[in-house]
């Protein structure tokens, strides 16, 4: 530029000597970066953006069975319906075919085989959305059905996997089941969960210049998505930007499963030449896209008196859907989380990926994780009935602690204390035994209404188990008018990353938030990213943000070192920083200040570069499958939870009365946003374990499809008194960015306690010497139901008892 | 020609087609894109906006609504209010300030319709301060999902917004909108212009509907869409013939009588709910759990009855009350006891012709009570697996007059009559509700579906009468404290 802006309105010079802090800086519970676009209607999502007038909408053809061989496709009248400007098919796609994310085995169309109901057919581009939807129904399509496989533990049985079995063993685990003085076998099914993103997937694409695209799609892995639009037009990468400014929530659900759309709208987009929508109806996006894997559980444990654990058996059972998706790597974490945070002792841990006809399960908040701790969990109250105990009282016996602190695939678990301090401090916060001790009488003379109540802690492993995508990029460039753009690979979905990275930069740059600007993630701006996922958004890219912060400042420092005041000698470039809008070199009255503007500026003039690029790599980690030992996470997040609940044992419905949270974030980036997460991570796993019920016919079509038969937790399920607390006093052990925590997934498992608290409530009816086996969700009808087993068994037991004191 | 104000600025819509809901209008044609689309089935509440109509003193009240169900045409004549029409320039609106300091917002999707929900409740609190209840606020927000925030915030804004600045919309300066508005609704709905167009026409009295519906007995009659716009949106049925009831002014008209009251069929819950709350408090309580507050505003009864759905939940209710019909059309009116109006499964005795004019509501007799229980899978906005409404007498220790009505158990909602006669003058023993029980089971066999088994269904229903008679003994002993419901489900 020839001449720079005048910023003699720059607000770190008016405010000058005022005496303040950096506002909003990392640690500030600063609110999201887009709230006031929210509440205004501002904020802008895919289906927003203003299109050219003739742009095209997409709608699909799905498959209406699960399994079978397509025989016969007749498009013709769907190409002459109304307004319907094309059609396309397996046959039109250019290049690649197969959009697996990690391994092979999703055709973006039906080729032949069907493998479930919802599988796309082909797709229509039309004038309206409606018109593409009303020519779908035109289409005549025959298929050969084939019984459908629907049953994991079956398809486990007869071997059909879409990845192989892996084990992880600690010790002899067999020798220690057979000298056990007490040992339990149990199973569980664990329902799956549907993401229920407020807003559906959606994608538009507009054909540019040269041959390629921009995407810009609601996506939790633009680099991916960047890549398969590539392969699938047959064109080079650099011919495709995807573009993703927020989504309207992800979970997990538009980490791979945002592609496909993508895919198929470049393929019209291109085809066409001109701009292509796409979005899901709702009903469309519950049948078509994948979910929160349901997994069938057992265990087989041996324990001492005092119910301590010392070792067996556990394996899980993955309902992985049709193809493979992120499934060997979900049950991977189903396994490395089977122990929760409880030392297993000697034990082997199996894990299965059964093929199945449904749609392909994908990633959802906790990856598996929590499936596989549900099992440990059900151990815990399991034991604590088998050997009179409170169940409370066995959780804590079991809990890692020095002696027993490795992992069964061989890590160390390093914040003991903080561990056990959490439960410490959670069981007196929440006024635990008080509490217990009312209940137990209150159930003595409540037939009907019984209470109950549980404390569940969390330690969950932070890291991509696929070591590689432990990396992030950032791209920093600072204008002449000192205002700050920062861009990463991380995507926005709500979490508040970008406000965490924001808050990351304002404080390695002494800037106020409003200084520091982030927009849209884009594939052209940082290449090669990994997904927004594994809870690793601020880990990653706050940390390539403040790598490529400190560039520029310490780039700065130099430059001010040499630059100003060269006649008093120049400045102290040792005690330099920059804080609240200025550089600052020396201390005290005799510290010279240069306005963060005039730095800048001055900077330029002297052609110093004003951009930087970050990157960053976890350290230590590393798993190695073939003996199954490692270290797969840099550190473990923690937390507990005490639940308490009122079950109407006529009806099965239950009320959430009480919730105490302690959770555990390091040293928060932002605590509004941390407790944010941790009240939405926990309502939403209650959710899962209580009213929100997938359920599938016998065709393997799924019948609760829309949120009037799919039911994520309301305004009503707010438990009355919801007491949540971020653990005070324990920086991350390690060097994570500013000693915080990830805090996107552990909160989530937190809903566990819910569960327990029912199991609990249940165990009531037998005088607290039986525990109910509680599949999930635990639905009013399966409460009940649990409730009648147990009420049957009672009284059966009861007559026997009668009938032997008889006889004596 | 659509004719009405959207943030305080009157619009003119041509060729709008009838089964375009107020969603599809303001986004595609109108791009208004802050309302959002989460489901199009009134479930989720992200599409929620604020309506404004005139009331009895002419002022313009508003109520929330799902856009995505709402018949675009039936914006004629009211002000639409939605989220980009609440700041005052830069200056945000208390629903608005409360959610960004509240921390309310996440992914931000749910937030415009959460803002529109607090901005209605704003509004009734302005004319009614009333201190907000965990029940009031149920009720203003139950229809609003978010699946980021868990909620927490979003209690805290509704709980605070009241003590920031009242800065009104800027629309809120014109004095004459109320006016405005009130005349489009007088001038325009009546036009033969707008009953020309043939396809949603919307007559403003009795007279002109029979006539309409001598014309086109086939047309489908719409009053509060929120079942009949989901076989457009969910079902992509073209509606295209359609006469809607809302207008009709005999059909919004409670009349009392010493026996009880004639409900007009286009009556909403909303405006019913004081009627139940005085009379029928078990009657109430359910409402406080049908749908949401977006759906109660749009919904009649006359549209849960005529729609006949065996899980509707008001049937039940009427049937143990002994409501009856009021059936009306050009060959004249007639009157039907409800429990001859089911005849199938979604069939009724409604001839092609005809509408419900009017429901009749028997005023509970002395001794007369009334339990509702509905039973589902969430207790807010859910539809029901099963209900029950009973309602008896006890005279000199023995049950009369035993009226045990039931939804979710059979093809249609219908009583219970070998359970009833079990329990027809007997005291509230253990060996009557058995035999009860056993007769429940056998006059009924429920199915399977995706909100609960046949089993769970039987059993329930079977503790349902379990429950009266915990309650009956409870009442006839002094001695007994053991509660049988939880607070939230009881009434
Ligand atoms: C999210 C959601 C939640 C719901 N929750 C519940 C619930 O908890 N319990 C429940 O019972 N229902 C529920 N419903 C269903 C619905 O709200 C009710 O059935 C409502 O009473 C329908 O009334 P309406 O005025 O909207 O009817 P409309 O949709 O306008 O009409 C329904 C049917 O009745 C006909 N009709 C309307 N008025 C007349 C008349 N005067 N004469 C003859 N026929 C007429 C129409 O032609 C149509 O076939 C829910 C619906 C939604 C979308
Ligand atoms: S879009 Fe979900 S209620 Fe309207
Ligand atoms: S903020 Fe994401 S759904 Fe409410």
């Amino acid at each position: 530029m020839r001449t720079l802006t005048d910023i003699s309105q720059d607000s770190s010079r008016t405010r000058r000597g005022v005496d303040r802090q950096a506002s909003g800086g990392a640690g500030a519970a600063h609110p999201h970066e887009s709230a006031i676009k929210h509440v205004t209607g501002r904020a802008s999502y895919i289906d927003d953006i203003v299109a050219p007038a003739d742009a095209v909408h997409i709608a699909l053809g799905l498959s209406p069975v699960a399994h079978g061989r397509l025989t016969r496709l007749d498009l013709e009248k769907v190409k002459a319906a109304p307004g319907v400007v094309d059609v396309i098919t397996i046959v039109d796609v250019p290049g690649h075919t197969d959009i697996g994310p990690v391994f092979p085995g999703d055709p973006i169309f039906v080729d032949d085989e069907i493998s479930y109901v919802g599988q796309c057919l082909f797709a229509v581009a039309a004038e309206s959305h409606k018109a593409a939807r009303l020519a779908v129904k035109q289409a005549i399509v025959e298929i050969d059905e084939q019984p459908a496989s629907l049953d994991p533990v079956a398809a486990a049985e007869r071997g059909e996997f879409v990845r192989p079995t892996h084990v992880q063993e600690s010790g002899d685990w067999q020798q220690v089941l057979d000298g056990a003085p007490h040992v339990l076998e149990r199973e569980q099914f664990v329902g799956g969960q549907e993401h229920f993103y407020l807003e559906g997937q959606a994608c538009l694409v507009t054909p540019t210049e040269d041959e390629g695209v921009v995407v810009y799609t609601s996506n939790q892995h633009p680099s991916e998505t960047q890549k398969l639009v590539a392969e699938v037009l047959n064109i080079p990468f650099h011919a495709v930007t995807v573009e993703m400014r927020r989504m309207g929530g992800g979970f997990g659900g538009k980490e791979t499963q945002a592609s496909p759309w993508a895919c198929i709208a470049a393929i019209i987009a291109r085809r066409t030449g001109r701009t292509t929508r796409i979005r899901l109806p709702r009903a469309e996006d519950m049948r078509v896209t994948g979910k929160r894997h349901p997994f069938h559980n057992r265990y087989r444990l041996g324990f001492d008196d005092q119910g301590i654990l010392l070792g067996g058996d556990i394996t899980v059972i993955g309902d992985c859907g049709y193809s493979p998706d992120l499934s060997e790597a979900i049950v991977d974490r189903a396994m490395f989380h089977a122990d929760n945070a409880y030392s297993l002792g000697q034990v082997r841990v199996t894990g299965h990926r059964a093929k199945t006809h449904t749609a392909s399960n994908t990633a959802f908040r906790g990856f598996g994780g929590p499936q596989g701790m549900m099992i440990i969990e059900a151990a815990m109250d399991d034991i604590a009935r088998q050997v009179g105990e409170d169940p409370l009282t066995v959780r804590k016996r079991n809990l890692y602690r020095a002696g027993r602190d490795v992992t069964h695939y061989g890590q160390k678990v390093e914040q003991l204390e903080l561990l056990h301090d959490i439960v410490m401090q959670l069981e007196a916060k929440s006024d635990y035994w008080a509490r217990r001790r009312a209940i137990t009488e209150f159930n003595a003379n409540s037939p009907i209404i019984k209470k109950g109540l549980a404390l569940t802690p969390v330690k969950f492993g932070i890291s991509f188990t696929a070591k590689h995508l432990n990396q992030a990029g950032a791209l920093l460039h600072v204008y002449t008018d000192g205002s700050v753009m920062i861009n990463h690979g991380g995507t926005e979905m709500g979490q508040g990353l970008h406000t965490k990275v924001c808050q990351v930069v304002a404080r390695e740059l002494g800037l106020d938030l409003e200084r520091v600007r982030i927009t849209a993630t884009r594939t052209d701006k940082v290449p090669n990213t990994s997904p927004t996922a594994a809870s690793s958004g601020a880990d990653l890219n706050g940390q390539a943000a403040r790598d490529a912060a400190t560039q520029i400042r310490e780039r700065l420092f130099d430059f001010a070192a040499a630059h100003f005041f060269k006649d008093q000698g120049g400045l102290d470039r040792e005690g330099m920083r920059l804080e609240n809008g200025e550089l600052v070199a020396g201390e005290g009255e005799s510290a010279h200040r240069i306005p963060w503007g005039e730095l800048v500026q001055a900077a330029y003039m002297s052609r110093i570069s004003l951009s930087a690029k970050g990157f960053y790599s976890t350290p230590l980690i590393h798993y190695d499958r073939q003996t199954a030992k490692g270290r797969p996470f840099y550190y473990y997040a923690h937390g507990a939870a005490v639940s308490e609940v009122s079950v109407d044992t006529l009806s099965g419905e239950y009320q959430v009365t009480r919730v105490d949270i302690l959770h555990d974030v390091g040293d928060s980036l932002n605590p509004a946003i941390d407790i944010g997460q941790v009240e939405g991570g926990f309502i939403q796993g209650m959710g899962w374990l209580t009213s929100e019920e997938l359920k599938w016919n016998e065709a393997g079509r799924l019948v609760s499809d829309g949120p009037a038969t799919y039911k994520i937790p309301t305004f009503g399920d707010l438990p009355p008194v919801f007491n949540v607390e971020l653990m005070q006093g324990h920086p991350n052990s390690q060097a994570s960015i500013y000693r915080s925590k990830a805090v996107g997934e552990p909160p989530f498992m937190l809903g566990m306690s819910v569960w327990s608290a029912l199991r609990d409530a249940l165990s009531s009816l037998t005088g607290y010497r039986e525990c109910p086996r509680l599949d999930t969700p635990a639905t009013p009808e399966r409460v009940l139901m649990a409730a009648e087993a147990l009420r049957r068994r009672q009284a059966t037991a009861t007559a026997v008892e009668e009938t032997s004191d008889d006889l004596a | 020609m659509i004719d009405f104000y959207l943030n305080g600025k009157r619009r003119q819509c041509t060729d709008v087609s009838p089964d375009t809901s107020v969603l599809e209008l303001l986004r595609t044609q109108l791009g208004h894109t802050g309302t959002k689309e989460g489901c199009a089935s009134g479930d989720c509440g992200a599409c929620t906006v604020a309506i404004g109509e005139p009331d009895d003193n002419g002022e313009l009240r508003y109520h929330n609504a799902n856009a995505c169900i709402t018949p675009a045409h039936q914006l004629h004549g009211c002000h639409l209010v939605t989220v980009e029409g609440l700041s005052r320039g830069d200056a945000l609106h208390p629903a608005q300030a409360a959610m960004v300091e509240c921390h309310g917002s996440q992914c931000g999707f749910c937030t415009p319709g959460i803002v529109m929900s607090l901005f209605t409740l704003h509004e009734a609190q302005r004319r009614h301060p009333a201190p907000l209840t965990q029940e009031s606020l149920e009720a203003a927000l139950g229809g609003n999902l978010c699946r980021c925030t868990g909620y927490r915030p979003i209690r805290d804004a509704a709980l605070s917004m009241g003590t920031y600045p009242d800065t009104h919309p800027t629309w809120a300066d014109d004095p004459d909108l109320a006016i405005n508005v009130a005349k489009l609704r007088e001038s325009a709905s009546t036009t033969p212009e707008l009953a020309a167009q043939g396809h949603f026409t919307a007559p403003r009295d009795l007279a002109t509907l029979r006539e309409l519906k001598r014309q086109r007995p086939h047309a489908r009659l719409v009053a509060g869409a929120t079942d009949l716009w989901l076989e457009a949106t969910q079902q992509l049925k073209v509606l295209d013939d359609l006469i809607d009831v809302r207008q009709v002014a005999e059909l919004n008209a409670i009349e009392e009588t010493p026996q009880g009251w004639w409900i007009g069929a286009a009556v909403t819950y909303s405006r019913l709910e004081p009627l139940l709350e005085a009379h029928y408090p078990a009657f109430a309580h359910l409402m406080h759990r049908f749908a949401s507050s977006q759906i109660r505003n749009r919904g009649t009864l006359g549209g849960n009855v005529a729609n006949a759905s065996p899980i509707g939940d008001t049937p039940p209710v009427l049937l143990a009350l002994d409501a009856r019909l009021s059936l009306d059309g050009p060959d004249g009116e007639r009157e039907l006891p409800l429990a001859e109006f089911f005849l199938d499964y979604k069939k009724t005795a409604l001839k092609d012709n005809e509408f419900i004019r009017a429901i009749f509501l028997p005023r509970l007799a002395d001794g007369q009570n009334l339990k509702v229980w509905k039973l589902s899978k969430r207790r807010e906005d859910d539809i029901s697996a099963v209900l029950a409404a009973f309602a008896w007498r006890l005279e000199d220790g023995v049950m009369r007059d035993v009226h045990l009505a039931f939804g979710g158990m059979a093809a249609i909602p219908r009583r219970a009559s070998r359970a009833e006669q079990a329990l027809e003058g007997q005291p509230p023993s253990v060996a009557a509700f058995d035999a009860a029980k056993r007769a429940l089971h056998d006059e009924f066999q429920p199915m399977t579906d995706v909100r609960g088994a046949a089993e769970y269904r039987q059993v329930t229903a079977s503790n349902m009468l379990e429950r009266l008679r915990l309650i009956l003994v409870a009442a006839s002993n002094k001695n007994s404290h053991a509660e049988v419901t939880l607070d939230a489900y009881a009434h």
